[in-house]
C-alpha cells in the first residue's frame, strides 16, 4: 500500500504494488457520491428528501423544545409564557406534573416503590436472557425464569405486602405488565401451537388448527370484551375472576395465534432432510425439534415474531375501552382537568414517543440478533 | 457418473482385509410397500451378513432409497419383515430407537445442520442418544474428523465447507455413533467430480476395516473395487444380484444389461 507508483512506470509482470483506491471512491465524498448522488433519480429523491426535511425539522425541533415550556401550574401559565415569548411550542408542564400518574397509574404512593424494584427486576432478568455472554448464563436464567413470579409478587402483593387490587395498575407500568406477560406467554404457547399443528395426531392438529383460527378470525377488542363482560357467564356465579388477568390471558392467546402461524411458516422453510439426518441419528421427537428444528426455523421466524410482539406492544393501548387506565386513558383522564384543557397534542406526543422508543427497541434488538445467527448458510 | 476406474486408486484397492462372516445382519424377507395406491418395494428378500460390502444401481425411480431408507425406519414397509441386528423393525419405538443406534446413514444431500459447527454436528448424537460427556463425545469427534482428514475444519459451520468436505463431515458424524452398519443413498452424487474421489477413498476406507455398508451408487469403479455384491433394483423389485465382475461382465437380465449400457456408456 505504502509503495508510491510513478506516472508510466512500467513493472516486471508479477511485481505490479497494490494501490490505494482513487480518492473519489472512499471516505465521505465517496459514500455521498456513491449513496446520494449515483443516478438521476438518486438526485431527485436526495433533493426531495433534504426539502422534506428543511420543512418538518426546524418547526418540530422549536415546539418539541426550543419554544417549549417545562414548567408552570396550568394551561393559562404556559400561554402566557408563550406569549411574552412571541413563540408557540409544547406545555410540557403539563405532563410534568402528571408525570407520576402516566408511570404508575393509580397505584399508592407509598408503594410505588414496589413498581420501580419490579422494573428493575424485569431489565435484570431480560439481560442473560437477551445476550448470549452474560457470565454465569445457565445460573442468571434460573434467575431470570423466577423473575416473573417474585414480580408478581410484588407488584400485586400479600405474604406480608400490602396488597395492591389491579385496579389501581396503570399508566406505562400496566403497559409494560400487559406487554411482557403478553410476550413471555405467547411464544411458548405459539410455538407449541405450531408444533401441534403439524402433529401427526389427528384430534391435537385439529385443536390447534380451530383454536388459532378462531382467535384470528375475532379481533382483539371484541377478546377483550368477551373478557370483561361475558365470561361472567361462562363462570359460576358468585366466582370473581381478576379483570387484568382476563386481559393478560386474552392477549397472551392473541398474540400467540399469530405467533404460531408465523412460527409455521419457518418450520415449512426447513427442509425434510433435517429431521429425516436426526431421526437416522436416533434423537427423539422433541430432542429433534429442541435442538435441530427449533433453532433454525425460530431464526427464520425471528423477524416475523418481532413484528408480531410490536403489534401486541401497541394493542395493549385497546385496553383502554374496558376500562383499564393504559398511558392513553390517563392521558385522557388528565385532559379532563380544566386546568389543563386542550393540551391532547401533548399527550398524544408523549405518549407516541414512549411506545417508539420501545418498539424500536425490539426491532434493533432483533436485527442484532439476526446478524449473530447468520453462520453462512 | 464420471468415468469409473480412474477414481480409485489402486493401492486402495487392497481387499484382504474385507471379511465377510456368517452372521446375517439384515435380514429382509417378502418385503413391500406401497405409497398410496402406488406399489413402490415389490417382493423384496435380502440378506446381508456382517462385513459385507453391497452396492445397489439401477434407474431413477426404481425404489433403490425407499429400500434402505426402510432399513432404518425413515420410512415405514406394510408387509413383510425387516429385522436388522436380531431386532424386528415393528411400531415399537424401542426397537426403532435400537436398530437406529446401529445403523447410520449419510444422505446424498448431506444434511448437516447448518446451525451448528462442525464438531457440534459430529458430537450431538452421542451426547444426546448415547448421553456421553460433551468432552468425550468431542474427542470422539475430533478422532472421526481426523479419520475423514478434515480436523482443521472442526470449527468452521457446514455452510463455509465445500461439498466433500461436507459429505466427508456427514460420514464423520454417522461414524460418532460407532454403527455397525452404514447406508449409503447415492453418497457422491449431489458433488462436482473432482470431489467425488476424496468421499469415495473414506468410504472404501471404511469398507477396508470391516463395515457392513449397503449403498446406493452409480461409481461403478467403487462397486468394483470394494463390493462383495452388486444388486440392480427395477420397478420396485430386486431383479438381479451378483458378485461384482459377474454382474458387470455377465449380467444375466435384459433389463439388467440395458441399465449397464446406458450408463457405462458415459
Ligand atoms: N413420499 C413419496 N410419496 C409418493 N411417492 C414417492 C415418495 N417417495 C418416492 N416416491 C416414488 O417412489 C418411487 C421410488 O422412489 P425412490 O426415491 O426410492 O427411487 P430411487 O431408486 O432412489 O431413484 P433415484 O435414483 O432417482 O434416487 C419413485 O417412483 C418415486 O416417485
Ligand atoms: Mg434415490
Amino acid at each position: 500500500m505504502s509503495s508510491v507508483v510513478e506516472e508510466g512506470k512500467t513493472y516486471e509482470p508479477g511485481t505490479y504494488p497494490d494501490l490505494p483506491p482513487p480518492p473519489s471512491t472512499v471516505g465521505i465524498v465517496g459514500w455521498v457520491r456513491e449513496n446520494l448522488l449515483s443516478s438521476t433519480t438518486n438526485i431527485v429523491i436526495t433533493v426531495l428528501t433534504l426539502y422534506f426535511l428543511w420543512v418538518i425539522l426546524p418547526p418540530s425541533i422549536n415546539w418539541l423544545f426550543l419554544n417549549a415550556v417545562f414548567e408552570g401550574a396550568s394551561r393559562d401559565e404556559c400561554r402566557a409564557i408563550m406569549r411574552e415569548a412571541g413563540a408557540s411550542g409544547a406545555c410540557w408542564a403539563f405532563i410534568g406534573h402528571r408525570f407520576e400518574l402516566f408511570v404508575y397509574g393509580f397505584y399508592p404512593v407509598e408503594e410505588r416503590w414496589r413498581v420501580d424494584l419490579s422494573f428493575i427486576l424485569m431489565l435484570a432478568a431480560i439481560v442473560p436472557v437477551l445476550w448470549d455472554k452474560t457470565p454465569q448464563r445457565g445460573k442468571m436464567m434460573i434467575g431470570s425464569a423466577l423473575a416473573p413470579f417474585v414480580i408478581g409478587w410484588l407488584l400485586i402483593g400479600g405474604f406480608g405486602l400490602e396488597t395492591v387490587p389491579t385496579d389501581k395498575f396503570g399508566g406505562f407500568m400496566l403497559t409494560l405488565v400487559i406487554g411482557v406477560t403478553g410476550i413471555v406467554g405467547s411464544l411458548p404457547l405459539g410455538i407449541a401451537l405450531a408444533l401441534g399443528r403439524q402433529s401427526h395426531l389427528p384430534a391435537l392438529r385439529i385443536v390447534c388448527v380451530v383454536f388459532i383460527e378462531f382467535i384470528r378470525g375475532v379481533p382483539l377488542i371484541t377478546l377483550l370484551f368477551v373478557a370483561s363482560t361475558m365470561l361472567n357467564y361462562f363462570l359460576p356465579p358468585g366466582t370473581t375472576f381478576d379483570l387484568l388477568l382476563r386481559v393478560l390471558i386474552m392477549v397472551t392467546l392473541f398474540a400467540a395465534a399469530y405467533l404460531a402461524e408465523v412460527v409455521r411458516g419457518g418450520l415449512q422453510a426447513i427442509p425434510k432432510g433435517q429431521i429425516e439426518a436426526a431421526d437416522a441419528m436416533g434423537l427423539k421427537y422433541w430432542q429433534s425439534m429442541r435442538l435441530i428444528i427449533l433453532p433454525q426455523a425460530l431464526k427464520i421466524s425471528i423477524p416475523g415474531i418481532v413484528n408480531t410482539f410490536i403489534g401486541l406492544y401497541k394493542d395493549t393501548t385497546l385496553v383502554i375501552i374496558i376500562g383499564l387506565f393504559d398511558p392513553l386513558g390517563v392521558g385522557r383522564a388528565s385532559l379532563a382537568d380544566t386546568k389543563w384543557q386542550g393540551l391532547s397534542t401533548e399527550v398524544y406526543v408523549f405518549v407516541a414517543i414512549f411506545f417508539f422508543v420501545s418498539c424500536i427497541a425490539m426491532s434493533r434488538y432483533s436485527l442484532y440478533l439476526e446478524k449473530k445467527l447468520h453462520t453462512g448458510h | 457418473m464420471s468415468t469409473p476406474e480412474a477414481e480409485v486408486s489402486p493401492e486402495t484397492s487392497d481387499t484382504s482385509k474385507m471379511q465377510v462372516s456368517d452372521e446375517v445382519v439384515i435380514r429382509i424377507k417378502d418385503m413391500h410397500k406401497w405409497y398410496g395406491a402406488f406399489h413402490v418395494l415389490k417382493n423384496i428378500n435380502l440378506e446381508v451378513n456382517r462385513g459385507e460390502r453391497i452396492v445397489i444401481c439401477g434407474p431413477s425411480g426404481s425404489g433403490k432409497s425407499t429400500m434402505i431408507r426402510c432399513i432404518n425406519r425413515l420410512e415405514e414397509h406394510q408387509q413383510g419383515d425387516i429385522i436388522v441386528d436380531d431386532v424386528e423393525l415393528t411400531n415399537d419405538l424401542k426397537n426403532i430407537d435400537a436398530i437406529r443406534r446401529e445403523v447410520g446413514m449419510v444422505f446424498q444431500h448431506f444434511n448437516l445442520f447448518p446451525h451448528l459447527t462442525v464438531l457440534e454436528n459430529c458430537a450431538l448424537a452421542p451426547i444426546w442418544v448415547k448421553q456421553q460427556p460433551r468432552a468425550e463425545a468431542e474427542a470422539t469427534a475430533m478422532k472421526y474428523l481426523e479419520r475423514v482428514k478434515i480436523p482443521e475444519q472442526a470449527d468452521k459451520f457446514p455452510g463455509q465447507l465445500s461439498g466433500g468436505q461436507q459429505q466427508r463431515v456427514a460420514i464423520a458424524r454417522s461414524l460418532c455413533m460407532n454403527p455397525r452398519i452404514m447406508l449409503f443413498d447415492e453418497p457422491t452424487s449431489a458433488l462436482d467430480p473432482e470431489m467425488i474421489k476424496e468421499v469415495l477413498d473414506v468410504m472404501i476406507e471404511l469398507a477396508q476395516e470391516g463395515m457392513t455398508m449397503l449403498c446406493v451408487t452409480h461409481e461403478m469403479g467403487f462397486a468394483k473395487t470394494v463390493a462383495n455384491r452388486v444388486i440392480f433394483m427395477d420397478g420396485g423389485e430386486i431383479i438381479e444380484q451378483n458378485e461384482p465382475h459377474e454382474f458387470f461382465d455377465n449380467p444375466q437380465h435384459e433389463r439388467t444389461q440395458l441399465f449397464l449400457s446406458q450408463i457405462l456408456a458415459h
